[in-house]
């Protein structure tokens, strides 16, 4: 299978950088899997899993939203927040989950309970995705 | 004349000057590499961002319907001054070199007729800067945090959001300082608000290789809506850390200076207590030999 440049970073470091075969990424429309020869493509993501396919074996990644563009040179994931599956810690997400709700139900303002209200979503989003 | 114990005294204080210099100096050596790694780890995502932005910016045929991050209000009348500096002093002339650098532009654009905003971040540029301009300094946000992250920066572009949409301001300028190295720390002005393209400047060698045409997912304003926002959270993100560590650099060599003046101070001190202690002695020999003569 032919392999390409996949570069995935977040804010605080460059996580991933080298040859791949395959990368599924979780964009906002719909996970889309990611080939050599891919078409120029820039995509927003939503909190989810990245899966990356290389030598044989796979990475899951946990991403918390962003943005992944798709040139000739290779892919590269501009990730908010980044952190492989085996390092997250489901009770931390599920402590987020329960601020959060607590947030929600005290917020005052609209626009900010719309803002904690679509946190909330995106952080379930991400459990039902961890309890695979 | 001081007496021999006040000498003792002065040397005792500043021997104690001395090691507190010198911790100061060993604490932000370890500091230093510490902000010198997250400074360097972030360079990537900013340098990528960068690119990505400058590639869909290439490609937005219309820039009237572009939005108003990217393309500006079209005005130059109101600039808005952010100055990043540390919350701490005692780090040479790190924080007055990044608020001179404001103070020039400041004064330039006064002269030119223009209003000028100022948002402080770090306690320190914004006590400096009171001074002159106090009426026109909108805000002061301190960031007494130990490990600087993304969210401090999404705090400080927030505000910077706010008051855009408020037409406040129509050009926004970052002030920080540049990490080169310990011992240079270069004070840089970086325009956010609209953003500049380095891949414009050389638009000649651009047209030479065919742009590439993306598609968006979803379409590219509801993207550029949501990348240029990011963008400037980390710029902004990008000066906190460069600014963090070119603090402890400063601090460092400042320190270290600090620590060879006093050795220097030191020296001096003892020997003239030396000196006047043989004096002494010597005086007291004259008068007992010179008693014992008149007997």
């Amino acid at each position: 299978m032919a392999a390409f440049h996949f570069e995935l970073v977040s804010p605080e470091k460059l996580l991933y950088s080298g040859e791949v075969d395959q990368v599924d990424v979780p964009g906002s429309e719909g996970d889309f899997g990611v080939l050599a020869g891919h078409a120029p493509l820039i995509a927003m993501l939503r909190p989810g899993i990245l899966t990356i396919f290389a030598d044989g074996g796979n990475v899951r990644v946990m991403v918390g939203g962003g943005f992944a563009e798709a040139n000739p040179a290779g892919l590269t994931v501009l990730a908010d927040m980044a952190m492989p599956v085996d390092d997250v810690d489901p009770a931390v997400i599920a402590g987020r989950i329960k601020d959060l709700e607590e947030d929600v139900a005290d917020a005052t303002d609209g626009a900010a309970r719309d803002r904690l209200q679509r946190q909330l979503d995106q952080l379930k989003t991400v459990q039902a995705a961890l309890a695979q | 004349m001081a007496s021999l114990k006040d000498m003792r005294v002065r040397i005792a204080s500043t021997k104690a000057t001395q090691k507190i210099t010198k911790a100061m100096q060993m604490v932000a050596a370890s500091k230093l590499r510490r902000a010198q790694a997250a400074a360097e780890a972030a360079r990537p995502f900013a340098e990528r961002m960068e690119k990505m932005l400058g590639n869909i910016a290439a490609s937005v045929s219309d820039v009237s319907s572009a939005p108003k991050l990217l393309a500006g209000t079209g005005k130059d009348q109101v600039h808005l001054m952010v100055v990043c500096t540390a919350e701490r002093g005692l780090c040479g002339a790190f924080n007055s070199s990044i608020v001179r650098l404001a103070r020039e532009k400041i004064n330039s654009l006064t002269a030119a007729g223009k209003t000028v905003k100022i948002l402080c971040v770090g306690r320190k540029g914004a006590d400096q800067l009171r001074r002159q301009y106090g009426p026109q300094i909108i805000e002061v946000i301190e960031l007494r945090v130990k490990a600087l992250g993304f969210e401090h920066a999404e705090r400080v572009s927030q505000k910077i959001f706010e008051l855009y949409e408020k037409g406040e301001f129509d050009i926004a300028t970052l002030f920080f300082s540049r990490f080169r190295s310990v011992i240079a720390q270069i004070p840089t002005a970086l325009r956010i608000i609209p953003p500049v393209f380095p891949e414009q400047a050389k638009a000649g060698d651009k047209a030479s290789e065919a742009p590439i045409s993306y598609e968006y997912e979803p379409d590219e304003l509801e993207i550029l809506a949501e990348l240029l926002p990011r963008n400037i959270s980390v710029q902004v993100f990008r000066a906190l850390l460069e600014n963090a560590a070119s603090e402890q650099g400063a601090r460092m060599s400042a320190m270290d200076n600090a620590t060879r003046n006093a050795g220097e101070m030191i020296r001096k001190q003892t020997i003239r207590y030396n000196r006047t202690r043989q004096a002494m002695i010597t005086k007291e020999l004259i008068e007992i030999i010179s008693g014992a003569e008149a007997l």
